[in-house]
Formats: structure tokens, sequence, C-alpha cells
């Protein structure tokens, strides 16, 4: 079939479409089914192939890769095992909307079907977990399959996509053209707001007297803290953040309340719980964030900002819903809001609400505490670090206690919470962000999940600031049992067998430390930040009965929050 | 409350299978699906029982649109529309019962389309309201065998707007 580029290898369209695509690092494995993409990749100036040591690790390190810079990551990995090693990156992208196209190999088309070597429907497996996915079935499908998947995972509601190639298709020649421009017809993204429903949003806004921002990751995926920041300056609107939406707002701002939610701040969720009009741009109502449903912002007219129409009254029915880019949308309020909300009183009783119950942990026992950790991070690196985090307390912690000064900075995973994170992703940013530190903050436990990738970390010397928070214990899982299982520690308590961190980063050629005096933690940490050609290993040995608070209980109210350890008081 | 939807659907490779996962993916509820071709020869159209209150067939329709090969999904329920399935039943019969099951047949406008010595099989179709009475009143007679299309629907005036469609 004629189509009049000149023709091509498989591979070789391959990278063709990449190089159209401006694709800058592939991470992946390679492994049979691959072997052709790889041969001519030994030849490939204008990218540069990260070798994963697990192609769980090279979906997390595309993950990271894209938060931090916006940008679509790349996977590449052989059929059968490799392929569904990237099952937990692709679900972990999918649920926090992260732009990543897969690349699988698979075994030739003629042998699908038949149980062959290495053979994975990794098409089905990944059916749910993917916002699409391509089966290349013939040759000519190929350039436009790529194209489709890049368009697809970037646009509207950012997700993870699948694009298994069959090795035959890798091998056969077509003629290679690249097509200008994507349509498919079931799949048109709304970007602009209906005018109507801004202009009505803008009027309960201007006349609230109780009005709240939450901020969640979209509106860091549209592009838009520039329009948040000037939005809620201008009209003095308080702003709450989600885990994800983390840095959209300056944290030392007056405005900013922090997070809200399960781990969230006393404030913010009182301000959930006492406003009258509330905006949700580019959040979902998460679990983690309502709490018990019934009884989220029970008062408030609710406002609801996304650019995907499965997330409005998904979780919360909400009394106007603006389906559109939250970027658009933002640009679009500014223009017709009829004034500014008098929200002086609202602002104070909000400072009160902050004084009552600030964030605070127990000081001067002369025991190291992650939280004063994190806020010497915080303090050191001005709020100015991308921060990735794996799960757990010091995740907690982390988005408490660290001043996100700049979006793509919070690097994290919310919606899947997949321990092993950290590492890997940590090297996807420290790849697209040349100008800021990176710091990978890990619990020993999640350090576990993926440590293979400490050898790609020195395997190209990335200057990463490798944090081990550790304590010797599942530290979230130990806080429920101990709060909710009757102390039942079962199988969190890992002092026995963890093994000696700082011999396993020598091992592979890091400069590793360790301590568990808190005056140490300056020095280390500054000495990290000033090592930027290569990556330096700390393990800061915290106390290990140390547990995240403020905390809704599972199923809650977020009024009902316990604030202090051991004496759980409920505050409403 | 029973809810008919209708859906453009790509027709390629893996697109049902997509819709069928987001049914069991999100614990909504399949009654019956169907699915055929449309005078557009890349277009199928599958037509979906399902039940749940509005939030949860407001979040139906929402998430069939987010699929990238849908394209174009309606909720008929509230609106004018045909609506028909097809059975096929096969009962035994005995000497004396094959004319009461021939009337029965004749009552609900159904044919004979086979019979041997031992069964007969009837061939009934219209609304699923017609093809659950007809069953009814032939439970006492031993169902041997019974195949159900599922329902197929088409509001009114539908095949008008599929035109334009074409067009554009």
């Amino acid at each position: 079939m004629g189509q009049g580029g000149p023709k091509l290898s498989g591979a070789e369209i391959f990278f063709e479409c990449l190089k159209r695509e401006k694709v800058e690092y592939i991470f992946g494995y390679p492994g049979g089914s691959t072997l052709k993409i790889y041969e001519k990749l030994y030849d490939i100036d204008f990218l540069q192939h990260i070798l994963c040591r697990h192609e769980q690790g090279a979906t997390h390190m595309a993950e990271g890769y894209a938060k931090a810079t916006g940008k679509v990551g790349v996977v590449l990995v052989t059929s059968g095992p490799g392929a569904t090693n990237t099952v937990t990156g692709i679900t972990d992208a999918y649920m926090d909307s992260v732009p990543i196209v897969v690349f699988t190999g698979q075994v030739p088309t003629s042998l699908i079907g038949n149980d062959a070597f290495q053979e994975a429907d990794i098409i089905g497996i990944t059916r749910p977990i993917t916002k699409h996915s391509f089966l290349v079935r013939n040759v000519n499908e190929l350039a436009p399959s790529i194209k489709k998947a890049f368009y697809i995972a970037s646009t509207g509601r950012p997700g993870p996509v699948v694009v298994d190639l069959p090795k035959d298709m890798i091998n056969s020649s077509t003629e290679f053209v690249y097509p200008d421009t994507v349509d498919i017809r079931g799949y048109k993204p709304k970007y602009t707001g209906h005018q109507n429903q801004i202009k009505k949003a803008a009027q309960h806004i201007a006349s609230a007297k109780r009005p709240v921002l939450y901020v969640g990751g979209g509106v860091i995926m549209s592009n838009a803290t520039q329009e948040l920041r000037s939005f809620a300056i201008e009209y003095g609107l308080p702003v709450t953040m989600t885990l994800q939406g983390l840095g959209a707002f300056p944290g030392t701002s007056e405005l900013s309340l922090g997070m809200l939610g399960m781990h969230g701040t006393y404030w913010a969720n009182q301000a959930i719980n006492n406003c009258d009009v509330l905006v949700a741009l580019g959040a979902r109502f998460d679990d983690r964030v309502t709490g018990k449903i019934d009884t989220f912002a029970p008062d408030a007219y609710k406002i609801h900002v996304d650019i995907d129409p499965t997330a409005i009254d998904k979780n919360v029915l909400v009394d106007l819903p603006i389906v559109g880019d939250v970027k658009n949308v933002i640009t679009e309020l500014r223009k017709v809001m009829p004034g500014k909300p008098q929200v002086e009183e609202w602002m104070k009783k909000i400072q009160g609400w902050k004084k009552d119950c600030p964030l605070e942990y127990e000081k001067g026992d002369g025991k190291l505490k992650t939280e004063y950790v994190l806020e010497k991070i915080s303090e050191i690196t001005k709020g100015e670090a991308v921060i990735v985090t794996d799960v757990g307390q010091h995740q907690m912690w982390a988005a408490q206690y660290y001043k996100y000064m700049h979006p793509r900075s919070n690097l994290t995973s919310g919606g899947l919470g997949t321990m092993g994170f950290s590492l890997p992703a940590s090297i996807g940013a420290s790849f697209g962000v040349k100008d800021r530190p990176v710091f990978s903050i890990s619990g020993d436990g999640g350090f576990q999940m993926n440590i293979q990738e400490l050898i790609t970390i020195k395997a190209y010397n990335l200057p990463i600031k490798i944090i081990i928070i550790n304590n010797s214990f599942l530290g979230m899982v130990r806080q429920w049992q101990e709060l909710f299982h009757a102390e039942k520690y079962s199988f969190t308590n890992l002092s026995k067998s963890n093994p000696d961190f700082v011999k396993i980063g020598q091992a592979i050629g890091i400069e590793s430390y360790c301590t568990e005096n808190p005056d140490d933690v300056d020095d280390l940490l500054k000495k990290a930040l000033k090592t930027n050609d290569r990556p330096t290993l700390i393990e800061f040995k915290v106390v290990k009965e140390d547990m995240v608070f403020p905390m809704v209980p599972s199923g809650s109210s977020i009024s009902d929050m316990l604030l202090k350890r051991l004496n759980p008081q409920r505050m409403v | 409350m029973k809810r008919t939807i209708t859906i453009l659907v790509e027709n390629r490779f893996g697109s049902f299978d997509r819709i069928a996962t987001m049914f069991s993916g999100k614990g909504f509820n399949i009654h019956s699906i169907s699915i055929g071709e449309t005078e557009i020869q890349d277009i199928s159209r599958m037509t979906i029982v399902t039940s749940g209150n509005d939030q949860i067939i407001d979040q139906v329709v929402k998430q069939l649109n987010r699929l990238i090969d849908t394209i174009k999904v309606t909720d008929l329920s509230d609106m004018d529309r045909t609506e028909r399935e097809l059975a096929l039943i096969t009962l035994p019969y005995q000497k004396g019962s094959i004319e009461e099951i021939k009337n029965i047949s004749d009552i609900f406008r159904g044919f004979v389309v086979d019979i041997n010595n031992k069964s007969i099989t009837l061939e009934i179709t219209g609304p699923p309201a017609k093809i659950n009475a007809a069953v009814n009143v032939l439970m006492p007679y031993g169902i041997k065998e019974m195949a159900r299309s599922g329902t197929v629907a088409l509001s009114r005036g539908e095949q008008l707007k599929t035109r334009k469609m074409k067009v554009a």
C-alpha cells in the first residue's frame, strides 16, 4: 500500500515517530521481542535510552519525568514479563493522570494466542488501567497509532497509553508518513467552559462570605498555577490543596491553608466544614479528601471545574459543574468577576483555627523525628527543590511540612499509593529537571520495593539526594494498627530484617551516610545539596512511635479529626 | 430502574472489550447487551440495558463517553423509542399440546421455525415485556432451551440524525 513516504522498517518508523514527538528519553529494558528496535537504537543519537533494572522502575521513571516536566514519559519494554512488570506503574499513571506512553514488545502476530514464549495479552491485562491502547496489527498502522498514542496520553485528562508492537510489525517495512494532525471522532476533549456557567460561578464567588478554593492536580497539569495565583490573590480567596495539588499555590502564602483531607491541616478541614462557597479546581473529591461524603462541606454551594466530565458528580453531587480546562476557566472567570467577596471575617476565623491547632511535634527530646528532617529540607532548599516521596507516613509529613513554592515539585503516588515509587520516579525527575535539586524520600519499607534502581542512579551518576526515613517499621500501617487494630503489630516490624542501607549504598558506589542525631541533619543535607555530580544517600534513623496527625479516621467526617497521639481528642 | 442506552462505537479490535471491562470494573449492571452493524461500514451499534439510580446512570453515560472508541452515547430511557428483542424457544410436545403451543405462538405473533419428533422451536419478536409474557405462558410446557438476543433499540428520528453525521 503506497503512502508516499520513504520505505522504512517498523523499527525505523518507531524512532522517526519518537523524533517527531520530540522524545528526549526512553526508559526501558531490552528483550527478545524488541531486539530489532534496540538494534536500531544503537545508532540513534537524538534521544537517550535509560536502562532501568526492573520494568516497574521504568514506568515510574517515565512518570517522574512526565510529572516534573509536563511532557510525555516514554517506556519501552519487551513482551511477556517485560510487559507485565509495567502494570503497577501504568495503574499508578492512570490513577494520577500522568501522560506516559508504554511500548511493549509482542510475539509475532502469527503466534498471538498460541501461548508462545514470553507472550502475554498485555492489551487485555491493561485495558482497565489505560486511557487507551493500540495493538499494531498492520505495519501501516504503526505511525498513526504512535501519533494517536501521544495525542491521547497528553490531551484532555492525561493518562497512560499502551502500544503493543508484535515482532513482525517491527521487522517489516512500509512507506513512512507521519500524520500532521489527529482526528479521532470519539475523542474531542472540551477545553473551554460553558460561558453562562462561568458567569454564574463568578457571581457566587463574588458574593460569598466564606469561600474556599479546593485545588487538585489538574491545576498543575493544565499549567494554570499562574492564573490560580493571580485569581486567589486578587480576590483574597483562601486555597487548600490536595496531595497532588501541592505546589500549585505557594505554601508560604497567607492564603495557603496547606493540604486538606485525611492528614490535612486542622484549619483547612475546618474551612471546608464551614465554607459557604467551595470551588473545586481540577480535583476529584477523592475519599482521602472528603472523608464521609454526606458531611463534606455541608453548607457550601459547590462549584466543580474539571476537564473530565466523569469526575463531576462521581463522588459528591455539585451545584454548578463546569467542564473545561482549568487554565481556560480561571482566565474566563477573572474576566467576569462582578466584585470582590468580603472575606476579612472569614480569614480571621481561619487564622484562629490555625492558632488553635497548628502543625506541631515534640521537640527538644534529642530524638530524631521525620517532621524535623522534612522541615530542615524545606528550610535548606527554600521550597525550591523537587521532592519525590514514596508512600506512607513520611509522604504525609512531607505534604504537611515541606513548603512547596512551585508546581511540578511534589511528585508522589497519590491515587494508587504505590510503595517503591520514589526511587525510580526521582530518576525520571532528575533527567527532566536540571536546574533544581531532586530529593528522593522513602521510608525503609518502600525503599526496598524498588531498591534495584539505586544501581540505575549510580550508572548515570544522577545528583539525586536519596533520603531514607528509617523507623524500622511500615510506619503508616503500624499507625493504623496502633489506633484501630488493637495494637497488633502484625508484620510491620522490619527492625530485625532491615539491611544496612549505608553498606548497600556503598556497595553500589554511592556516598552514603547515616545518623540518628538531630544535630547532624543540617550538615548532612547541606553536604548532599552541594554534591551536584553524583548521588548522595542519607539514612535518617528516626523514632518508630511517631504518628501522623491530624488524622481523619477512614470513613469519618472531616470534622472528626484526631489531633493528638494517645489521647485522641475529637474536635468539632 | 432499567435504562436502555445505545452506543455508536468504532467497529475495531478491542472496542467491545473496553465497554464490557468498564462496566465490570465500575460495578455497573448489564441486563442485556447486543451489538451489530449499522448503515455506516466501520461503526457498530450497541444497545445496553442497565439499571441504577440517576447518579449511576449519569456516570454510566459519562464513562461510556470517556472511552476513545465510543462515538455517540444516548440514554433512550426517557425518549420516544422502538425496542425489540428476539427469542428462540424450544419446547417438548406431546400429542395434543402442539396445537396449544402453536396457538400461544400465534397470539404473540410468533413463528414455528423448527420442529422434530420431540420438540418444537418458536421465534418470537417484540418489546422485551412481550417476550417475558410469552415465556411465562410457555413455561408450563417445559422450556428445553431458550436464546434471547437482548434488546435492540432506536429512538424515533434517530436514523435521520445518524445520516446527518455520516455527511459530516
